[in-house]
């Protein structure tokens, strides 16, 4: 991550200096930003990160054992490759709800391919080339279609379910290959593998979004799309662009999803559709677009895969995970209200 | 305002001159055969009723309307815009009523929007975010209004610094005439009078600048040359200098043949 504190990029920092009516450059004191409601939803995914750390540390002090955070981690990597996507389409005031049925049908086509070839570069690229596919189809709907981001995806949603229980015929495909499996069994210390790659998708996303050309055009269009196309933006381009990048990586997912359940199943994977909302949400990206951040979003992914590992740990019940989830959502989006 | 190093040295040769211009949309004729001029290094105010096509024409020269007839030429090339992007590229830049900045982003963000300066090659080229900084503070130290923080968000700027940032990104990156649409029709006493000032240097800089406005104590105090448009025909022409606000309005309403 690099610069990540510069002022103005990371929306929280920026907040530190306040135009006074004069004009001039106002610093407040450390301690009045603490008092500073929005300061607390800018970083809600951080402090909720270090409340959960705290309660469930202390409620079973083998949380943070060695073997219990390189779970978490590798857990948490589809999510926050799936939120890394999802990031940048709500950046532009859209949304994609396409992306765990997508996900799940270039899984579905990666375990076809991988049993007809067994040739898993030829499978991975499939995936690849399958998510890319539907976030073109999603992005060519809602700029070129101009139909509304929420049926468009939704409609997606729904297409790629079904193309994936279609050329399955339902049934899940084993895959078994002992790279694949390294993937989600190895690493370097705690890091497994995905959550490497996760990493790396993180860091090169953070540098596009604040760092190019075009993650100042997305942050534009969200901002104002009026605005945008006034100065000569192709805002459409721009959104045709975010719903591929959002569907490149639910193939990247696919890939990560297969490797971890070690084969390739056409159900539906709604509760990461929901979290890699809830991901987006807790880090402090506006909804209405023009504001966010990369980070925040893996900050809560991470809070949402330690949310679910804790529990579980703790011997509740998996009934309550989604009601758990559900509750830390709203009370992040409630928090996100106060955000300036 | 001083990026500008090709501006026009002030001569008193027509930059823009548009030819019996007429747009219809559909059965409203918006634009009749207009026919004006615009000269270099100086401040042309466009006055008129609602509805008298000011604004129709001013779309017609930045990019957004293509007339049905007549030619407009704009240093002495005939043009055919058919983006907002060719204006720009010509060297027409527009300052929007709602002046199209996007709030959510800091003042040299706004002011690079879409011309932000890189290094390294496409498409690994990554945004040279310190020269943009530090040409941004350039760019407004110059500015009469309060000067803001180039790294604040433009969404804690007052009226007037707003519309200063936006006048400020039209001025620059060598445009030839700028266009303000009701620069201060937004604005207070003092913010008014900023602006003002602003736009004078525009011109001493040797930039035109053709200004819409409903106010005509500004015309008069600001303008070198004034045009009346009533009911999609521009009635008439007055040096600044030649003419007092009552025959204006004689002109607006139609009281005062041309």
């Amino acid at each position: 991550m690099t610069h990540v504190h510069t002022p103005a990029e990371g929306p929280p920092l920026d907040s530190a200096d306040a135009i006074s009516p004069q004009g001039g450059v106002l610093k407040e004191s450390p301690l009045a930003r603490l008092k500073d409601i929005g300061f607390w939803a800018e970083w809600a995914s951080l402090v909720g990160l270090i409340v959960l750390i705290i309660v469930f540390q202390s409620a079973d002090s083998t949380f943070l054992s060695t073997g219990n955070v390189e779970a978490m981690l590798t857990a948490s990597a589809i999510l926050i490759v799936l939120a890394v996507g999802q990031t940048f389409v709500i950046t532009t005031g859209g949304i994609d709800l396409s992306v765990a049925s997508v996900m799940t049908f270039a899984a579905v086509a990666f375990g076809l391919t991988y049993k007809h070839s067994s040739n898993l570069a030829l499978a991975c690229v499939i995936a690849l080339l399958a998510g890319l596919a539907f976030g073109v189809a999603n992005g060519l709907l809602v700029s070129q279609g101009k139909i509304t981001d929420f049926i468009a995806t939704l409609g997606t949603l729904s297409a790629a379910s079904g193309a994936a229980l279609i050329i399955s015929n339902g049934k899940p495909t084993t895959v078994i290959n002992s790279t694949l499996l390294k993937l989600s069994s190895g690493g370097i210390g705690v890091l497994g593998w995905s959550f490497i790659i996760a990493a790396v998708v993180a860091v090169i996303a953070h540098v596009v979004y604040f760092r190019t050309r075009f993650g100042t055009h997305v942050l534009a269009t969200g901002g104002s799309a009026e605005a945008a196309a006034a100065t000569g933006v192709r805002t459409g381009r721009v959104k045709l662009a975010v719903y591929t990048i959002a569907g490149l990586l639910a193939g990247l997912g696919a890939i990560l999803l297969v490797s971890r359940v070690g084969a390739a199943e056409p159900a539906a994977n709604t509760a990461y559709l929901l979290n890699s909302v809830a991901a987006v949400v807790l880090g402090g990206v506006s909804l209405v677009g023009g504001r966010g951040s990369i980070v925040g979003p893996v900050l809560g992914a991470l809070l949402l895969t330690a949310l679910t590992n804790g529990l579980t740990l703790l011997g509740v019940s998996q009934f309550y995970q989604p009601l758990s989830v559900g509750i830390v959502v709203i009370l992040a989006a409630l928090l996100s209200r106060f955000q300036k | 305002m001083t990026i500008d190093s090709t501006a026009t040295p002030r001569t008193a040769t027509d930059l823009l001159r548009v030819e019996d211009v007429s747009l219809s949309f559909g059965p409203v004729r918006a634009l009749r055969d207009v026919s004006l001029t615009l000269r270099r290094g100086e401040i042309t105010a466009l006055v008129g009723d609602n509805g008298a096509g000011k604004s129709t024409l001013v779309r017609c020269v930045s990019g957004i309307h293509r007339p049905n007839s007549g030619v407009i030429t704009f240093d002495d090339n005939v043009i055919h815009f058919h983006t907002p992007d060719d204006a720009r590229n010509a060297g027409i830049e527009t300052v929007h009523q709602n002046l199209a900045l996007v709030e959510d982003l800091t003042v040299w963000q706004n002011l690079f929007l879409n011309r932000e300066k890189v290094y390294g090659k496409r498409p690994f080229a990554l945004l040279n975010r310190r020269a943009m900084k530090r040409d941004a503070a350039q760019m407004v130290s110059t500015l009469a209004v309060n000067v803001p923080a180039v790294t604040s968000r433009v969404r804690r700027l007052s009226g007037g610094q707003r519309q200063a940032v936006a006048i400020c990104r039209a001025a620059s990156f060598s445009s030839k005439l700028v266009i303000m649409d009701e620069p201060t029709a937004a604005l207070g006493v003092q913010e008014t009078a900023k602006v003002e000032q602003l736009i004078r240097r525009l011109r001493n800089d040797g930039h035109a600048v053709l200004l819409i406005s409903h106010n005509f104590e500004q015309v008069l105090r600001l303008s070198d040359q004034v045009w009346v448009m009533r009911a999609g025909r521009c009635v008439g022409g007055r040096r600044t200098t030649e003419t007092t606000g009552e025959e204006i309005v004689g002109l607006i309403t139609g009281t005062i043949a041309a």
